[in-house]
């Protein structure tokens, strides 16, 4: 085991795959001779060349519908949208093609292409550039959605993504990418679908993914100090979704408070409120509880900023009301 | 005015079996579209439907200058282009039936026709939506080295979409093996091109980024032909994209829906007295490619063509309703 960062196993991740596969290919803006706006592919360009590493023009539909068309034509992309703020002007070809070719074509043709962007709010860059839009995506049938919050998480779900004969959204939250964690030596691969049991507790369920586990986390150590013992989930893919873990923890813990840095109304968090009520609605002894993002567009100011954003105290106060009803 | 590509057309490589073969394949088009619509309104053929009728002088000049391992994409008028890549009249209009044995097995319809057997890579219907996946295409042919060129059908309607010039500057900085044919009608749905484009000569917006475009008479299958085959010819030699403006005219309205308000008879009346299957049919006939004893036949063929794609899509199983969730997402490993 050795501790890396989150960026360098993403990298990891990536040149793996670029040495193993030649049809894999990069593109994105500033991925090549730049190293990346997150310096994931720094280095990539002078290792594997032109051809397999493009720097595109800000041009993120061509970007995503030419990764679509490649992929359609057997080469494996690798497509960097930067941030999911820039992926808005590439929605028409991820919702409209990328989800839908496969099926459109009667299962014909697939779209074997990895989707990568900077996701999150927290670093004071204004309400344009700190959306959270992964339920989004998650709302759209053929699609994945990878949310990975360890070192660990983000090697192994790419690892997997990069295999994958559909098209994966992969969303790296900024907060994470100088986060240490310990990875194996060795390469492995994480399944979609399987969330982790970041700590066992047994009072009450918080479900987080990508960077709000960590607020999660943070949680946890708090209401330890009350004597109230959390269970952390860090759910790793939105879709598809782990609901096995999560209906078989709220029927350990009775209490489910459900995280996200994304809006509340209409969100994600909604939809996993609704799955624990409909499979497990006989074991809670209270409501599930959400804690998300401010109704408001996010605000530059520092102090407004976090107070938009769900904080630890925030989840422990929601955990606290269920624990106590 | 125009960026000239060659200096004269010359089709003389086309044989007086290929030429009598357009001919037959506009009019298989035709008698395949008229059928569509009789059967629309039958209610056999349900959604929106686009008829290509007029225009098929472009789909027959333009897919014949193909290779068969050359990739077709275009957009949701797309039954002339489907049968002009030979893709079986039966299972196109099993697809319009909404058929199990349809091309995208009743899971596309007449907008969404796909035979990647045929590299038919298919029909979509954003306006300009599978521009950016003509590039990828040609991206993956470039990158894997099998010469093969994209055609890549849009029309007016696109040409003041985003995806329209993301597309073309894309293809032009990476010198993608494109061919993009610009099928201009005129009309985006029901609004007259002059309303609502800046500049109407559709090919010079494909010289604002260096790509050497062209118009051609899309009503002359020969010139359609001709333009294609140099057009391909150059994406193919790797000096990057060709843009062609194919100047014509649908003689029906947008879809099925549409009352036409918003262009006279007079004008459809002029546009139809350049028909492209009689007047390719009179310069074969003043040729002495083909009499009309020939024509007859030909027309019987095409008739009995459409009647038993017919038949086909008719008695063609509906798809099973465990087909629903079948084909979301694909289960092998790539």
């Amino acid at each position: 085991m050795a501790e890396t960062t989150f960026r360098e196993a993403l990298r990891l991740a990536l040149r793996e795959r670029l040495l193993a596969d030649p049809a894999t290919i990069m593109m994105g803006e500033d991925i090549g001779a730049y190293g990346g706006s997150y310096a994931v592919t720094k280095g990539f360009l002078d290792e594997f060349g032109p051809e397999r590493i493009r720097d595109t023009p800000i041009s993120e539909s061509v970007i995503v519908g030419a990764g679509i068309g490649a992929a359609m034509g057997g080469l494996h992309p690798v497509v960097e949208l930067m941030t999911i703020n820039f992926s808005l002007l590439a929605f028409d070809q991820i919702v409209n093609n990328a989800a839908k070719i496969h099926y459109m074509s009667g299962g014909q043709l697939n779209v074997p292409m990895v989707i990568r962007m900077a996701s999150g709010a927290g670093s004071q860059l204004g309400a344009q550039h700190s959306h959270s839009l992964e339920g989004w995506y998650a709302h759209i049938p053929g699609l994945s959605v990878v949310v990975p919050y360890t070192p660990y998480d983000a090697r192994g779900l790419l690892a997997t993504a990069l295999r994958d004969p559909n098209p994966v959204i992969f969303i790296e939250h900024t907060a994470l990418y100088s986060r240490k964690g310990d990875l194996p030596g060795e390469p492995y691969s994480i399944p979609f679908g399987q969330a982790e049991v970041h700590r066992q507790g047994a009072d009450v369920t918080l479900i987080g993914y990508s960077g709000s586990v960590y607020q999660c986390a943070q949680a946890a150590d708090l209401l330890a100090a009350d004597g109230i013992e959390a269970e952390v989930l860090n759910l790793r893919t939105l879709r598809p979704l782990d609901t096995e873990t999560i209906v078989a923890s709220v029927r350990k813990t009775h209490r489910a408070v459900v995280v996200e840095d994304d809006w509340k109304f209409g969100g994600f968090a909604g939809e996993i409120a609704a799955i624990i009520m409909e499979q497990a609605f006989d074991d809670l002894d209270a409501p599930v509880a959400r804690v998300c993002g401010a109704d408001v567009p996010i605000p530059y100011a520092k102090e407004l900023e976090q107070a938009a954003l769900p904080q630890p105290a925030d989840i422990a106060t929601a955990a606290k009301g269920l624990v106590q009803a | 005015m125009m960026t000239q590509l060659a200096d004269k057309p010359d089709v003389d490589d086309l044989d007086r079996s290929q030429r009598i073969d357009l001919l037959r394949q506009m009019m298989l088009i035709r008698r395949f579209e008229e059928k569509s619509a009789e059967m629309y309104a039958k209610q056999r053929i349900a959604g929106f439907l686009h008829l290509y009728t007029g225009q098929e002088a472009v789909a027959a000049g333009a897919i014949a200058a193909l290779r068969d391992d050359d990739y077709v994409v275009t957009h949701y008028r797309d039954h002339g282009h489907a049968l002009a890549r030979g893709i079986d009249p039966g299972r196109i209009m099993a697809e319009l039936f909404g058929r199990d044995t349809g091309v995208s097995r009743g899971k596309g319809g007449s907008m969404h026709l796909f035979d990647a057997e045929r590299n038919f890579m298919g029909g979509y219907a954003i306006v300009a939506g599978h521009m950016p996946l003509a590039c990828g295409l040609a991206l993956a042919a470039q990158q894997l080295r099998n010469n093969r060129i994209v055609l890549c059908i849009f029309g007016d309607g696109a040409v003041n979409e985003g995806e329209f010039h993301e597309s073309l500057n894309l293809a032009a900085v990476w010198k993608l093996p494109v061919v993009f044919l610009c099928e201009n009608n005129f009309y985006g749905m029901g609004t007259d091109i002059r309303r609502v484009s800046a500049v109407i000569e559709v090919y010079k917006r494909a010289q604002a980024y260096a790509i050497p475009a062209q118009q051609v008479d899309g009503m002359d299958v020969l010139a359609m032909y001709e333009a294609t085959q140099q057009a391909a010819e150059r994406a193919r030699s790797g000096e990057g994209p060709v843009f062609l403006e194919a100047i014509t005219y649908r003689f029906r309205g947008h879809s099925m829906a549409d009352p036409e308000f918003y262009r006279k008879k007079d004008e459809l009346e002029q546009w139809r007295t350049r028909d492209p299957i009689v007047s390719f049919r009179a310069f074969l006939t003043q040729d002495g490619a083909i009499d009309d004893a020939t024509f007859d036949r030909l027309q019987a063929g095409v008739e009995d063509a459409v009647n038993e794609a017919v038949r086909f899509a008719e008695e063609s199983p509906k798809p099973p309703l465990e087909a629903l969730y079948r084909d979301v997402c694909k289960e092998e490993e790539a």
